[in-house]
């Protein structure tokens, strides 16, 4: 949470004033200005880099945080009835007293925040603090300072591993090609490594960094959140510009990896770093609960005011009563008598001094502490825990947990949180050849099937060799042997992937994406081409399939580095860490050379038919020794090396896990790219042949284009040769007629065109994600003459992208089409179940994706959102006219199948097992219609359309319009939405909704940081909405209408006796006890309640997900639940002053003694009433309860002992005591206890007896014998889901409705 | 985002330096405990009504015979009430009603007769009564200083504001307030009209009516060999006829400890209220203390309760363990515990009929 205060906002709006001025930062070295004084540095107007993001300092936190405070209403309520106790006329009893609650409430927040503020502030510290080198002129050396220390301008060195402490302008690296490889999992938590590169014509290769003699000008935009725009230039002493972008700009909290150090010119420090400007505090919600609670305080704000009205008439008509003043009416100082009018007027005020428990101030505190402990419970839940990321489920939005319980609508995406995102190359097609893959196909089955079942036991079975030598090496080193072998059942379910996700972040990377088996006639063809000639369009498909990506080599030293960085900075085995840094330099340089390496390890790879698929070391590993041991326990380093180096493991660290299967899968046909650097791209042909392209240019994936393309030059042939990748229709329109003149080639080029379609056509169909291949020979001249303009739109600053998409698009035509891919991307585990649950539950499930209909539509089969039997509309279609009349058919069609009882009833009939016939209907919409369907004209019949819908699949659509579906319905059906999603472009929608979820998985952590909770796996959405959500809001639902119920009782006592009293506003209960009631006698329950209340257990809950309709339809909290808690407290106060009343009646009795009786039965039934409510009892329970009431009598005898002539008027002394030893007390007690909650109880009972909810019955069931109960669920699902005979539904009206009701 | 950028530096951090070890790989993985998961074993009463049935013939058997006890109590105790406001011309103290001044020198008196038709066993008090009047207005029950009371020489001298407007009086009014001021003042005397027509006064005993702690803690008188010298510099309420050193001859029961003060001061709850004047002592186990037949009250009538149509009266009462007469809670009790009776009764009925359907079936099969 970045705060400033007034001050530096103040300074930072001056500065941004001045900034306004030069839309630019220009940034000079500070050498040459080391010794000035600091106000005649060139870059003093720049922030340092000392971060602070605690609010307060310690002078500053008391009234600062009371300012804050005092936003709050319900504070500024209750500092209003403060300062009224102190105006005289009023008469409060003892103003100062007032103040405690007010003050107790306030100093506890206080103390939160400060808390809060000081880790804060001890974070700051710890980053300020840290070690970094610094340039320093007069030294001619590096120095080392502290990260506050850097300034804009500075040269800064940052080695291997290293934190980067500034936003820094590469300048310099060790790599010989200038690239420097940057981890930012601290800034997005992406893992991939991504490159750096110097900015060109800097990177003087081989030769020190020498930042004196750097005298440019740096010149780049004002610092701004977006991680990935940056643009500048540097401007030479002579004029010259070279442009640079956010490829080279280094980011602080980055870390560097792969590379031995790094430097160059910090750009952006502090607060004005890319990564805190990306710092936004935590999100406060309002939820539903809440909103409904405001309004309910807000009729409690009416009753008060009317109590208060009857107290102000009452006094005036009391007083009218008088001829003459008697002699208990207290005259003010000087013997008058106010006037009845006006004592009227004041008793108002005195009133609602006296009243004011009424408006439930505590309940905020309370509700905050209850959600404190609901999230405790949440997050440690170990259900919700994922072994192999080591993550629990996480909630970042503080207040929102019961409106988990009342999610009405979720929308889903599909890419990552439904499926895997994990891409598995599946099939390709080639010049209009299909190669199906079978035998991938067979292995895939073969691992899915082991996924679900028991694949440890396959894998020990199969005796797989290492997959991760270093992780294995890892574990071992780590004393966790038995990481691997112990935790047979969750643990190893996907064995390779504990090793590589909880060690070391390998990004897609596990054997099921990076194996692939090669068809066999397409090797054959492959090698057929590759012995006659190094071209052919399968080599080229297979070039493009390897180097037309953005994918990091890295090799497993980097990977073991990193590991190794994280776990352990001083490692005790120093060999390993030497080794280790051995063999990153060998590798990296001389790999290329040591071509007879190789050869061994790729005779494996390139001929796998000799093998049995079967086999371990189709696996990976090419080190034949070391699968033909099997399980290798490794014993000792040397072996270790030999194994490490033995091996060819280029790890790839992709940005896109369709990348990696794509690279991968070119691997697997031999094509294995071994190095890219920002020039070279170097690709391993089957025959071992290393060639290097020259990269020429890259134009990067980007939505509206839909493809990317690498340039490169052929070293053999010399062309220009363009290989682009992207969406089908991205690359079909723009296949060109090359051969225009040659009309034969021209029609086989579109015969190949139409038979790719086709194909194309059948992936989707099978669920595959598509991707097409194509190239382009570009002429040396054209693609100088193109070049040229490029480097203009790159070194551009206004308009870059615009220029940069008119350039990409200008040389993207005319493409020959190579072929296409069809990659699978799995469903999560237990998707179609939850999904299942979900609905049951009551929710209307949507899939927002955007991918093609065809493949939308098949996930949506596969995972149970549309049902075979279900009647689905698809609406695709480019004219807003077909659009209408098709909402308006489809509509009328339902609405004459729901209306006429006929149709119905035929319908069930027919199909007697058979649900409602709107329950069968799904809905298949494609963005450019979703557009239209939601422009104004349509948007009712389009809702209207929804409504009926089971399930509604929406293809192709982008980021925002996801945001504008769901804020569309979430507006016009006022629904409660949940929206899930993985990745970037679920963002928008995960913040539209009421709640969002961000999974946390392949893409990266923007969707998390987006959202209100964060779970690993989508089937964590059953177990969180339909257990914690459901729990949580049952128990904030009770909670808060017991608070409401709590003082409106304990008030109305009050107000009752002030018939007897001439409404003169007196109260009979002690002032303190008063207090004390309500902050410590009766408030632990209820916050326990709140937190720990157990309606039905989790088990049911998840096996009858029909009980979640009770949030949904917030019969938890509804406002008749509102007013009979009300009622009930009217009722409960009057038995609780009337029958003392009449007890007491005529005796002797005094104010305050008169008062203790009704406060003890106050409290008994204000305790006992919670223990009506409270459904499941434990050991705290008891605890709390009996404690709460044990307190009170400590307490009041305590205070009755020691207070002789304290606290005027009501003076305790002894009146407790006397009470106590009275037996009327006793019998006062217990009868107005029993009568005051008889009424609760019996209806509760009743209920119980005669219409008992669906809860009630789910607790029963619970009490059955375990197979009992299984049966009885089964029956009763039965009865719900085939809701048919209407006199059926009516018995059981009051009982959860059934879904068709 | 601060928050979380930083957690994550501290894990990176933490995980460095745990890994050493090598012991354990650290796990951010919930502990499997009973009370994190949520499975703390626990009672899980269901309310239906084959379960409560006995709770409400319990309480209903339960709550009848102490109904009828305390109902049978409270008719044994012995009480009469005699009022002497004298609203009524044939009021013997019409006339002193009607003439009223809060300072005159000259006693008003009346004399009531009555007849006790029943003789009063055991110890009797009695009582004041007085009706509307509204001890318990606010600002008349926060008029008085309690540490005055409990005879502190600062507040003797400079009394709490509370007290306004009875606070001085030129010198400061001891004991300052309203409820002070406001102190009942009637002298009530009670004689036996002997069958044979003498007039034998009965002994009322004046001590032993406040609370002890009262008499003994709360309130003290300032510290002082002579209580007139030390209230000298204080003035006497307005409306007292003498000062607070001379409210009786005898110095234990004199100036703030005077018992009749005392109870004055434990204001009254309701504005129809009763305070214990004077105790009449058992004699013996042979007479009664007060035998049946004629008495005669004599009133030295001084508390004006005209303006606020108030009214006065002499309780005479015997008293059990539960108090004074009062029948509302032996009613009570009764009512009450028929009700849980008879509700008992209707849930066995609707067990018998509908609690078999739910909840039988289930358990027994």
């Amino acid at each position: 949470m970045t705060w400033t205060n007034p001050l530096t906002l103040l300074w930072q709006g001056w500065a941004r004033h001045r900034d306004r001025d030069r839309p630019i930062r220009r940034v000079v070295s500070n050498l040459p200005f080391e010794d000035l004084k600091k106000r005649d540095q060139p870059n003093r107007q720049y922030e340092g880099n000392t971060i602070k993001t605690n609010k307060y300092t310690l002078w500053s936190f008391i009234p600062m945080n009371l300012f804050e405070q005092f936003h709050r209403m319900a504070n500024v309520y209750f500092v209003g009835l403060a300062i009224l106790n102190f105006v005289p006329v009023v008469n409060a009893f003892q103003p100062e007293v007032a103040l405690i609650p007010i003050c107790v409430i306030l100093a506890l927040t206080a103390v939160k925040d400060g808390w809060e503020d000081f880790r804060r502030y001890q974070s700051d510290q710890q980053l300020n603090n840290m070690p970094c080198f610094i340039f320093s002129r007069k030294q001619m050396r590096l120095v080392k300072r502290r990260w506050k220390d850097v300034r804009v301008g500075d040269f800064v060195r940052v080695l291997s591993n290293q934190i980067i402490p500034a936003d820094i302008l590469l300048l310099h690296t060790s790599d010989p090609n200038g690239v420097c490889h940057m981890e930012t999992a601290n800034l997005d938590g992406e893992t991939n490594l991504k490159q750096r590169r110097v900015v060109p014509g800097f990177s003087t290769l081989g030769k020190p960094f020498q930042p004196q003699t750097f005298s440019s000008t740096v010149v780049c935009e004002n610092p701004n959140n977006n991680l990935n725009v940056f643009k500048g230039y540097v401007e030479r002493p002579d004029k010259r510009r070279t442009g640079f972008g956010i490829d080279s700009l280094l980011l602080r909290g980055c870390t560097v990896r792969n590379t031995d150090d790094a430097a160059g010119i910090v750009v952006y420090t502090g607060h004005e770093t890319k990564s805190m400007l990306n710092n936004s505090g935590p999100r406060y919600k309002r939820s539903k609960i809440e909103r409904k609670m405001n309004t309910d305080v807000l009729f409690c704000v009416l009753l008060l005011f009317f109590m208060c009205l009857i107290g102000a008439l009452g006094h005036s008509i009391w007083l009218e009563t008088f001829t003459t003043m008697p002699s208990y009416i207290v005259p003010d100082r000087n013997g008058n008598y106010t006037p009845s009018v006006l004592a009227g007027f004041y008793m108002f005020f005195t009133m609602i001094i006296l009243l004011q428990v009424m408006i439930p101030v505590s309940l905020y505190v309370s509700i905050e502490l209850v959600k404190m402990g609901q999230i405790f419970f949440i997050t440690q839940d170990v259900e919700l825990y994922d072994e192999e990321l080591d993550s629990r489920v996480q909630c970042r939005a503080l207040n929102i947990t019961e409106d988990l319980g009342q999610i009405q609508y979720v929308f889903s995406d599909k890419t990552g949180t439904l499926t895997e995102n994990k891409m598995v190359f599946r099939r390709c097609t080639i010049l209009g050849t299909e190669y199906c893959h079978d035998e991938n196909a067979a292995r895939l089955a073969v691992v899915s099937g082991a996924n679900e079942e028991e694949e440890d036991t396959l894998y020990q079975q199969t005796k797989l060799p290492p997959l991760f030598p270093l992780e294995e090496l890892q574990d071992s080193h780590t004393g966790d042997k038995n990481h691997a072998n112990t935790q047979v059942t969750a643990a190893n379910r996907r064995r390779s992937r504990v090793a590589a996700g909880a060690q070391s972040d390998m990004a897609f990377s596990t054997p099921l994406e990076t194996v692939v088996v090669p068809d066999r006639k397409l090797m054959l063809e492959v090698d057929r081409q590759m012995a006659s000639i190094l071209s052919g369009p399968y080599l080229d498909f297979f070039l493009a399939l390897a180097i037309c990506n953005t994918v990091v080599v890295s090799t497993v030293t980097a990977q073991r580095e990193r590991v190794k960085g994280r776990s352990n900075s001083a490692y005790s085995g120093g060999s390993f860490h030497i080794m280790g840094q051995w063999f990153r330099k060998g590798s990296l340089r001389n790999i290329f050379s040591s071509m007879k390496f190789f050869k061994r390890g790729e005779d494996t790879l390139a001929d796998p038919f000799a093998k049995d698929e079967d086999e371990p070391d189709m696996f990976h590993s090419s080190d034949v020794s070391d699968s033909t041991t099997g399980q290798k326990v490794i014993s000792s380093e040397s072996e270790v090396k030999r194994s490490l180096s033995g091996t060819e493991e280029v790890c790839y660290e992709a940005h896109s896990p369709d990348e990696a299967a794509l690279i991968h899968a070119a691997k697997a046909y031999g094509f294995t790219m071994v190095e890219r650097t920002p020039y070279y791209v170097t690709v391993k042909l089957p025959d071992d042949t290393l060639l290097k392209f020259e990269v020429l240019d890259v134009l990067t994936f980007d939505s509206t284009r839909r493809r990317m393309s690498i340039i490169v030059r052929h070293p053999h042939t010399n062309e220009i040769i363009m290989y682009t990748k992207g969406a089908d229709s991205a690359i079909m329109e723009r296949l060109g007629n090359v051969f225009s003149d040659m009309s034969q080639v021209d029609n086989v080029a579109k015969q190949i065109a139409v038979k790719t379609q086709k194909d194309l056509d059948m992936y989707a169909r099978d669920g595959l994600r598509t991707l097409c291949f194509a190239k382009k020979v570009i002429s040396e001249k054209e693609f100088k003459a193109w070049f040229a303009i490029r480097q203009e739109a790159l070194s551009a600053i206004d308009e870059k992208e615009e220029r940069l998409l008119d350039t990409a698009t200008y040389i993207e035509n005319n493409f020959t089409l190579l072929g296409a891919t069809g990659i699978e991307d799995r469903l999560q585990e237990s998707v179609p179940e939850t999904i299942q649950a979900l609905r049951r539950a009551g929710m209307q499930v949507w899939v927002l994706t955007g991918d093609k209909p065809e493949t939308a539509i098949n996930i949506a089969y596969s995972c149970k959102l549309l049902d075979h039997e279900d009647l689905v509309f698809t609406f695709s279609t480019n004219r807003k006219s077909v659009c209408k009349m098709r909402l308006e058919d489809t509509l009328g069609e339902l609405r004459r199948s729901s209306l006429s009882p006929g149709a119905e009833v035929q319908f069930r009939g027919n199909n007697s097992a058979f649900t409602l016939m709107e329950h069968s209907i799904g809905l298949v919409i494609d963005g450019p219609t979703l557009s239209m369907a939601m422009s104004d004209d349509l948007v009712e019949q389009f809702v209207e359309l929804c409504k009926h819908c089971r399930a509604v699949l929406c293809c192709r659509v982008t980021p925002l319009q996801k945001s504008s579906v769901v804020k569309l319905i979430r507006q016009k059906l006022r629904v409660m939405t949940l929206a899930i999603g993985d990745g970037a472009n679920d963002v928008n929608m995960i913040q539209a909704a009421d709640v969002g979820i961000g999974v946390s998985g392949q893409e990266g952590m923007q969707a998390v940081m987006a959202s209100d909770f964060a779970i690993t796996r989508f089937k964590h959405l059953q177990r969180l909405l339909l257990v914690h959500g459901h729990w949580c809001y049952s128990r904030l639902a009770n909670m808060v209408i017991y608070f409401f119920y709590k003082n409106v009782a304990y008030v109305n006592l009050l107000f009752w006796y002030q018939f007897y009293c001439g409404f003169s506003a007196t109260a009979m209960i002690d002032y303190w006890l008063m207090i004390f009631f309500n902050l410590l006698f009766t408030s632990a329950p209820p916050i326990m309640f709140g937190i720990m209340d157990k309606e039905v257990s989790d088990s049911t809950l998840l096996s009858l997900p029909e009980l979640y309709k009770k949030g949904q339809h917030s019969e938890g909290y509804r406002r008749s639940t509102f007013w009979i808690a009300i009622l009930d407290a009217f009722y409960q106060s009057l038995v609780c002053f009337f029958i003392p009343y009449w007890t007491y009646n005529g005796s002797d009795i005094g104010i305050f003694s008169f008062g203790t009786p009704m406060n003890t039965v106050s409290l008994f039934t204000i305790i006992l009433h919670l223990a009506i409510e409270i459904k499941s009892w434990t050991v705290l329970h008891w605890v709390i309860m009996i404690g709460s009431v044990l307190v009170y009598f400590i307490v009041t005898l305590a205070y009755s002992a020691i207070c002789t002539s304290c606290n005027p008027p009501s003076n305790p002394y002894w009146i407790m005591h006397k009470q106590m030893a009275d037996p009327m007390f006793y019998l006062v007690c217990i009868l107005t206890t029993v009568v005051a909650l008889l009424p609760r109880y019996t209806l509760h009972v009743l209920r119980g007896t005669l219409a008992p909810s669906p809860h009630l019955s789910a607790r029963q069931l619970e009490r059955l014998p375990p197979s009992h109960r299984e049966q009885r669920i089964r029956e009763w699902r039965g009865l719900r889901d085939t809701c048919i005979s209407p006199s059926l539904r009516s018995q059981e009206h009051s009982s959860s409705p059934c879904p068709s009701a | 985002m601060a928050a979380s950028y930083n957690a994550k530096e501290e894990d990176g951090h933490l995980s460095g330096s745990s890994g050493l070890g090598g012991t354990a790989i650290r796990t951010r993985k919930p502990d499997n405990t009973a009370f994190k998961q949520q499975r703390l074993p626990a009672w899980q009463p269901i309310l239906t009504a084959g379960t409560v049935l006995p709770a409400f013939f319990v309480i209903g058997l339960i709550f009848i015979p102490i109904g009828i006890g305390l109902f049978v109590t409270s008719n044994n105790i012995k009480e009469i009430e005699i009022e002497y406001t004298g609203t009524e011309r044939s009021s013997p103290c019409f006339n002193c009603s009607q003439n009223f001044s809060w300072n005159s020198t000259t006693p008003c008196k009346c004399v009531l007769s009555f007849f006790l038709d029943q003789p009063f066993e055991s110890n009797v008090f009695m009582y004041y009564g007085l009706s509307n009047f509204y001890q318990n207005h606010r600002r008349y029950v926060k008029s008085r200083d309690d540490s005055q009371l409990n005879g502190d020489l600062n507040s003797l001298k400079d009394p709490s504001k509370e007290c306004e407007p009875y606070r001085f009086n030129e010198k400061p009014i001891a004991p300052c307030g309203a409820i002070a001021n406001s102190m009942f003042n009637d002298t009530l005397d009670l004689f036996y009209i002997d069958p044979n027509g003498t007039k034998n006064p009965i002994p009322l005993i004046k001590k032993g009516i406040a609370w002890w702690t009262d008499k003994h803690v709360k309130f003290r008188n300032p510290a002082g060999s002579n209580l007139t010298a030390v209230f000298r510099d204080t003035a006497k309420p307005v409306n007292w006829l003498k000062p607070v050193y001379e409210l009786d001859t005898d110095s234990e029961n004199n100036g703030f400890i005077n018992e009749d003060f005392i109870v004055w001061m434990r204001t009254a709850a309701l504005p129809t209220f009763r305070k214990l004047y004077r105790i009449i002592q058992k004699k013996n186990n042979m007479t009664p203390t007060l035998p049946r037949g004629n008495y005669t009250l004599e009133v030295t009538y001084n508390y004006p309760v005209r303006s606020f149509e108030g009214r006065k009266r002499m309780i005479l009462s015997t008293i059990s363990w539960m108090g004074g007469k009062n029948p509302f809670l032996g009613i009570a009790y009764i009512t009450v515990g028929s009700i849980c009776f008879f509700l008992g009764v209707v849930l066995l009925f609707i067990h018998h009929k509908y609690g078999n359907r739910n909840n039988s079936s289930d358990i027994s099969n």
